[in-house]
């Protein structure tokens, strides 16, 4: 579970190199959630059919999250198992409540 | 700055400092304990009551506000300021001696839990001197609950808030504890059952309070600043609470009885001297139904008017649970099963436990049969149900580890006799209580009503009720007489009395403030009695001697959450006079003045040095 | 490891949040909070949508809600959660002065979020009459966006905090997690508000 805490100096040219990298990533995906922004925005300004366009605007709203987790949070680099573990149980529960609330509370 | 705890006789003054500035896992397990024990006596006190107001028809024992007074907080206080905390105080004694580390993860929040869980029980129970408690059932549902007139309701909204925030720290705090302060060694298919247990009732206390967090906020919305959230005249809808407070409110009871299932698995095994039966079909069990836990929370609800549909699949989801819950009861007689069994007191506790957990579980099945729990709803065959869970589960549960863990925890052991006295009272009142109010629901007595009439057929079952919640009383009294000679007569044990097979009983008993001079090196499964069978008298050492890095005391938690206590004051009374909003905003400087100081000022803890440590030894 | 080398450590390692075990437990522990986070807004959520109808004759969401405010408050709060992330890629490579000009960004960015949070809030009191008491909509719509509300402003107290006591003394392994949580916490209160502005504001006037 440590992590080494002195590296070599190649080691650390190395990361340094590969966190440049995904720095530039960082801001392709920045790009993307903007786009997504934009798009979910302008579909809703057009007026298009409700049926279409809420399905749409949760997925892209999904998918705008799924990016915030993995890039910008780190989920995706290693040491993150337990973290995402217990994140995703808050999402199952969360996801229960919101059903129940939504689909069982009605009048 | 190395500071060794000198054993020579203390001020009150100093003792008193030491334990409101405590960040020492043990020190807060015994603070638990003494609070939640207090707080267990006087709801206690409030059933006793109850049952006296039923033990003939048409009692004038209390008035009927009362009596909604007496029931709301009975069931508040027990489960909230009563098993909960105790249950934390096991969890705390023994859940880092278990997995072999010196402390929590976070000291410091850990202490906060406390403070806060104490002066939010304070909080309910200032009701009662500012004209009524809480009187709208420990559900609290609305519109009764906000329509219910004076400060009782507040008082429990504010006092829940603030236990509640208190014990989210405590869950994340052992999830952490257990994910990265494992000894070498320590795998997660190695860890004891008791702290397996300790890690789902934490996961679920992640996921299930804020639910119950958001819900008390809603309610104090509409009782203190006008919101509408529960009240049809503006649109808002009450079954709202209900399914919040029930997406909290069944996994609560999982949060108990997991603890407690694993403090038996614990004490079937030492006191059968065999390794627990299907270990990993109890670990797999344990974490099915703490998933299966979060998913039946509207079997509460059945009657509400949710539809066939929810109703048939809430219904099967609960019976589900039936399966996890019978692999642990099989596996736990598996293990007594050729056992050399000792009948201890502990081990009395934990044979008690399984006939009278099995009877809830029984119960529990009919209950969950949606069409039939129209008949059962609001009836005392639903109170018999609860308490044979409840008491039968959890209750047990903390009795029994009262008895088996407090060697570990003082020093000392509770006398065998008294303790078995203690639980032939205690387990024969229980059954004379409960029992028959099964046959009092199904005769048709609703639960809640402070009075019932002449000869329907109710007289003599309340009568042997009440005689048997008296016997329940007379068992908690032997307890705390065998607590008290018990300490005064201070006879010291070894660290390991009960000939233990867990690494808590490898260090001395109560242990040193550092827990392990050197973390053990576990083998496998029950580590302790690994190196028994291979003639070694303690666990083999991981690392050598070394500087060991402790925690820093401090004041702040206790003063955070005195602020969070003030300002609840503030929060409650602003609707009569917006002078109050004074208290508030003094309540909440308290408060966030600590955090900021507590972010400020640099916390590094010390270091006890190895030299110490050795000269220690000598 | 001691005081002296947590406070002063002799070089920074890859990772400087996990650098010690204070630090990994409270990155693991932050992360175990925001999972239980998510189960708090799931409960404003599930609230919100079940009441977003109940306007009790008062302004529904299509008569209040203007989607260029939001559009505006949407951007600043996602570019805030990327010059977070430059901030935390500086933090990493232990260059101090830049990962704080990045978290001023981020503060400023977060300031001016809340001030148009704030405007949007009294325009709605003011021109609407729309308040915490006119419906359970309102009720709703309000403690949802205002839960985040202030979630921003804690963020930005405990961001700028950070930075006011650590402006002298430049990064260590003592502050560099609580660096990191801090901009964990940023971000999750990125994730929310995209949830915000589509299931309250787009869907709202849909």
């Amino acid at each position: 579970m440590a992590e080494k805490v002195s590296a070599t100096t190649a080691q650390i040219e190395y990361e340094k190199q590969k966190r440049k990298e995904e720095m530039k990533q960082q801001v392709i995906t920045f790009a993307l959630m903007i786009i997504f922004t934009i798009i979910a925005f302008g579909m809703v300004m057009a007026e298009m059919s409700k049926l279409f366009v809420i399905p749409v605007i949760i997925v892209l709203a999904a998918v705008q999250v799924g990016f915030q987790l993995y890039y910008f949070m780190h989920m995706s680099h290693k040491g993150h198992e337990m973290p995402a573990f217990m994140f995703y149980g808050g999402v199952f529960a969360a996801f229960l409540t919101i059903l129940a609330l939504v689909v069982l509370v009605w009048w | 700055m190395s500071t060794m705890v000198a054993t020579k006789k203390r001020s009150f003054g100093s003792v008193l400092w030491d334990y409101l500035t405590t960040v020492d896992h043990k020190k807060i397990a015994i603070l638990y304990l003494v609070a939640g024990g207090l707080f267990f006596i006087l709801g206690g006190l409030e059933a006793l009551a109850i049952r006296w107001q039923l033990v003939k028809p048409m009692n004038d024992f209390v008035s009927a506000g009362f009596y909604n007074e007496l029931i709301t907080m009975h069931g508040t206080t027990m489960i909230f300021l009563a098993a909960m905390p105790l249950i934390f105080a096991f969890m705390n004694a023994v859940v880092p001696l278990q997995i072999g580390a010196r402390d929590v993860a976070f000291p410091f929040l850990n202490s906060l839990g406390f403070w806060l869980f104490l002066f939010g029980g304070i909080m309910l129970n200032v009701g009662w001197f500012t004209g009524g408690a809480a009187d709208a059932g420990w559900t609290a549902y609305a519109p009764l609950s906000t329509t219910s007139p004076g400060e009782g309701v507040d008082y429990y909204v504010l006092g829940l808030q603030i236990s509640g925030a208190g014990t989210l720290m405590g869950g994340i705090n052992f999830l952490v504890t257990i994910v990265n302060m494992r000894a070498p060694g320590m795998t997660y298919m190695r860890m004891p059952l008791f702290t397996w247990s300790a890690f789902v009732a934490s996961a679920l206390i992640l996921f299930a309070f804020p639910a119950l967090t958001v819900g008390l906020f809603l309610m104090m919305f509409d009782r203190l600043f006008g919101s509408g959230f529960f009240d049809p005249n503006m649109g808002g809808n009450a079954v709202i609470w209900q399914h919040l407070f029930w997406i909290f409110g069944h996994p609560e009871v999982y949060i108990l009885a997991l603890p407690a299932f694993g403090i038996f698995s614990e004490i079937f095994s030492t006191f059968s001297k065999k390794r627990l039966f299907g270990y990993s079909a109890m670990v797999f069990a344990t974490v099915l139904i703490g998933f299966l836990g979060f998913m039946v929370w509207a079997h509460h609800m059945f009657t509400v008017g949710m539809g066939p549909a929810a109703n048939s699949i809430f219904a099967v989801a609960t019976m589900a649970i039936a399966v996890p819950t019978g692999i642990k009861i099989f596996n736990w007689l598996f293990t007594l099963w050729g056992g050399s069994i000792q009948l201890t007191t502990p081990m009395l506790w934990a044979l008690g436990f399984i006939p009278t957990f099995t009877m809830g579980g029984m119960t529990g099945v009919m209950v969950a049969a949606a069409s039939a729990d129209y008949q059962y709803h609001d009836s005392y065959f639903v109170v018999a149900h609860f308490h044979y869970v409840i008491v039968g589960g959890v209750v047990f549960g903390l009795f029994a580890a009262a008895h088996y863990w407090w060697p570990k925890m003082f020093g000392t052991v509770l006398s065998d006799k008294l303790g078995k006295l203690t639980f032939w009272l205690f387990f024969v009142g229980f059954h004379l209580t409960f029992f028959i109010q099964h046959f009092l629901g199904l005769m048709g007595m609703p639960r809640r009503y402070w009075v019932y009439l002449e000869d329907q057929g109710l007289d003599l079952g309340n009568a042997i009720s009440t005689a048997g919640a008296f016997l329940m009383g007379l068992g908690t009294i032997v307890l705390l007489y065998n607590i008290v000679v018990t300490q005064v007569k201070g006879e010291k044990v070894s660290g390991d009395p009960w000939d233990g097979r867990t690494l808590e009983w490898s260090i001395p008993s109560p242990p040193p403030f550092y827990n392990f001079k050197q973390l053990p090196l576990v083998r496998g499964l029950d580590p302790l009695w690994i190196e028994k069978t291979e003639g070694r008298k303690g666990m083999t050492p991981a690392e050598p001697v070394n500087d060991i890095h402790m925690p820093n005391s401090t004041i702040l938690p206790f003063v955070m959450s005195v602020g969070l206590f003030i300002a609840g004051f503030g929060f409650i009374y602003q609707k009569d006079n917006l002078a109050w909003l004074w208290v508030l905003f003094i309540g909440m400087g308290i408060t966030l003045g600590s955090m900021l100081i507590r972010s400020l000022k640099d916390d590094l803890g010390f270091h006890i040095h190895k030299k110490d440590l050795e000269k220690e030894a000598e | 490891m001691s005081e002296h080398d947590v406070l002063n450590p002799k070089e920074m390692p890859l990772n400087p949040e996990k650098g010690t075990l204070e630090g990994r437990n409270k990155f693991v522990g932050f992360w175990f909070f925001l999972g239980g986070e998510t189960v708090l807004f799931a409960s404003l959520f599930g609230t919100y949508l079940a009441l977003n109808d109940s306007v009790n004759g008062g302004k529904t969401s299509e008569e209040l809600f203007g989607l260029e405010l939001v559009f505006i408050m949407t951007m600043i709060l996602l570019t805030s959660s990327l010059t977070s992330v430059y901030a935390m890629y500086h933090m990493k490579n232990n260059a101090f002065k830049k990962m704080q000009i990045w978290l001023g960004i981020t503060v400023v960015l977060g300031f001016s979020f809340l001030g148009l949070e704030i405007y949007e809030f009294t325009h709605y009191i003011h021109e609407y009459e729309f308040t915490l008491r006119s419906s359970a909509f309102g009720s709703a719509f309000y403690t949802l966006v205002g839960f985040h509300g202030g979630h921003v402003l804690f963020g930005l107290l405990w961001i700028v905090s950070l930075m006011i006591r650590n402006a002298k003394r430049g990064l260590n392994l003592y502050n560099a997690p609580k660096f990191y949580i801090a901009s964990l916490y940023w971000h999750f209160i990125d994730v929310v508000w995209v949830f915000i502005f589509t299931v309250v504001y787009l869907m709202g006037v849909l």
